[in-house]
């Protein structure tokens, strides 16, 4: 088990590495030089080249690398040229809603997507499996913050039944807080359900042909406890690794759903940063998502294996 | 595609479905000029957020600019974008797949660790955080996207390729000393052009999407031109006065990539040799 971790790890680091190279060497992208930025109207040459020399911008850019990468592992990734915080502060700020989106998002995507994906698959062919189908295609091809749109047009605009924007946190007043989170959860939610609905269902097909699943039919079990107990047991597998794919999912369609409902979380500030020029804050957005994504797909594999007898014994 | 896969494909029924709704888009983005009822960018402060009318189908913007026609307009802007991008980065993506999948050894190393790193980053905050990067217009809009999606193809091609190179008949092209690039060229890529048209009909879906996204931020498109996604990004300023602008535009961003993808799930299973 250790030994296995440890592997994984010895390709994850690496390749948070080379993350790391692409986040700084976004900023060599950037047109312009970004001490005469710094230096605003002060153009005098001097002022500059101090600027450069204390920025270390005379420095070889791997030097540079170096310097910052020696920075962001002490746990500093910069200042916010807006807010003057640090963006390790902003980021545990910004973190708590986007959270509390995500697990919301979460449960409406699991309480949706698994049962109508056994559904579809155990009723291949029959209508309830074509209207689960064309419901979910439609649930992955609608933009998510159209449907916000949407929704904000029917429950606040019309109906007035929701508030449309109006973030309070959970711990200021949880009921407040519930119903505003009940839109950009459904929105973000259901995206995912459709994917998770989708893979439950070719999952669960795949293992409803295989021979231990006729076995158990032909030995006289009733049909909901061959598909819970044998078969829905194994269709877990390909779907404990989908779950790091749609936590990119959950993520892009946070940035895009705070926009519409203007939460103060994670994706709301990588946007305020990108129009404010905070490059910093951009970097540190894009590392420190890179990084639990690497960790969960670690997590992931782990748990795959935890679930999965076969993989246990040493290869 | 061989006459099977076409008499499966024609059978589909949703992957046609698919097909002629993307199609009618097509045409339209292509003939806009010829069929817009109105300029798209003239404004006219006298008939500011009309409703839907018969003068104006869709109704009129905040500057008065007949809806319909932006919206021909915006498909251009639109397709373009999801059609260019996807084709950029299969540009950079299969080439480095192929190598990868048929050289291996360090070459796979390399661009395998590379495309772990780009993946590592959710498709749209890359999007976002590369657009941020390159400045806001469609052109880099474009070129993020494509960005972003490469390492997808870099990932299949490898796998495609990889898979194909056991065969025989690459063995024997092999052994009697053909160069590489003739075997990649003649033997190779035929063989993996089924799930590269597939997975490049979702990732034009995704890619649209995507514009819409960064155009809906303010990254893609700039006004005064339109697309969907920036016509939404002014219409959520106005839902209260003037709900029908924000409709037209998602309606056409979701009936075109259900097209898509339906085209692209009929493709996959028409393409599938397996499957019958």
């Amino acid at each position: 088990m250790l030994s296995f971790v440890l592997r994984r790890l010895a390709v994850a680091i690496p390749t948070l590495v080379l993350v790391s190279m692409l986040v700084f060497g976004l900023q060599k992208l950037l047109p312009g030089d970004p001490v005469l930025a710094m230096a605003g109207e002060d153009r005098d040459p001097q002022v500059i080249e101090q600027l450069r020399e204390r920025y270390g911008f005379n420095d070889p850019v791997p030097v540079q690398y170096v310097h910052w990468a020696e920075r962001v592992l002490q746990g500093d990734l910069g200042t916010s040229l807006r807010t003057h915080q640090t963006v390790t502060t902003l980021l545990a700020e910004k973190l708590p809603p986007t959270i509390e989106l995500a697990v919301l998002s979460m449960l409406i995507a699991l309480a949706i997507g698994i049962p109508t994906g056994i559904l579809s698959a155990v009723r291949k062919g029959t209508w309830t499996d074509h209207l689960a189908n064309v419901v979910a295609l439609s649930g992955l091809s609608i933009p998510h913050f159209w449907l916000g749109i949407l929704l904000i047009l029917l429950f606040s605009v019309t109906l007035h039944w929701l508030p449309a924007v109006g973030y309070v946190p959970f711990g200021g007043d949880p009921a407040a807080n519930l119903v505003a989170m009940i839109m950009p959860s459904v929105v973000v939610g259901g995206g995912l359900a459709a994917a998770l609905m989708r893979h439950t269902r070719s999952a669960m097909l795949g293992v409803l042909k295989s021979d231990y699943v006729r076995t158990a039919r032909a030995k006289g079990l009733l049909s909901p406890a061959v598909i819970l107990r044998h078969a829905f047991r194994n269709a877990l597998f390909p779907i404990v690794t989908m779950s790091t794919l749609l936590f990119g999912e959950l993520l892009g369609g946070a940035v895009l759903t705070e926009q519409v409902f203007t939460i103060p979380g994670f994706g709301k500030l990588i946007v305020d940063a990108v129009f404010n020029r905070d490059y910093a804050v951009v970097q540190g957005v894009v590392l420190c998502v890179a990084a639990a994504f690497l960790l969960l797909n670690l997590i992931a594999d782990v748990v795959y294996m935890l679930i999965n007898p076969r993989l246990r014994r040493p290869r | 595609m061989t006459s099977r896969s076409l008499r499966k494909f024609l059978n589909h029924h949703s992957a046609l479905a698919g097909l002629v709704v993307v199609v009618f888009f097509v045409l339209v983005a292509a003939l806009a000029p010829l069929i817009m009822p109105d300029d798209p960018l003239k404004t006219n402060f006298l008939a500011v957020r009309k409703a839907p009318s018969m003068a104006h189908w869709l109704g009129t913007d905040e500057l008065g600019r007949d809806i319909l026609s932006r919206m021909m307009l915006g498909a251009r802007a639109s397709l373009l974008a999801g059609g260019i991008s996807v084709v950029i980065a299969m540009a950079i993506g299969v080439p480095l797949g192929m190598v990868a999948g048929y050289f291996g050894k360090t070459a796979d190393q390399v661009i395998s660790r590379l495309t772990d790193a780009l993946l590592s980053c959710p498709f749209l905050i890359l999007a976002i955080a590369l657009g941020a990067f390159l400045g806001p217009s469609l052109g880099n809009a474009m070129i993020a996207i494509a960005l972003s999606a490469a390492p997808i193809f870099i990932r299949l091609t490898r796998g495609e390729v990889m898979a194909v190179v056991q065969e025989d008949y690459v063995e024997g092209a092999r052994a009697i000393g053909l160069p590489h690039r003739w075997i990649i060229v003649r033997y190779i890529l035929p063989n993996i052009l089924s799930p590269l048209l597939v997975q490049a009909t979702l990732t034009v879906a995704t890619a649209i999407i995507a514009e819409a996204s960064l155009s809906f931020l303010g990254l893609g498109q700039q006004p005064p031109s339109p697309s969907w996604g920036a016509m939404l990004n002014v219409a959520k300023n106005f839902m209260e006065q003037a709900p029908w602008m924000s409709v037209s535009p998602g309606v056409a961003i979701f009936l075109v990539v259900l097209g898509l993808n339906l085209l692209g799930d009929g493709l996959r299973d028409a393409l599938d040799p397996r499957g019958d």
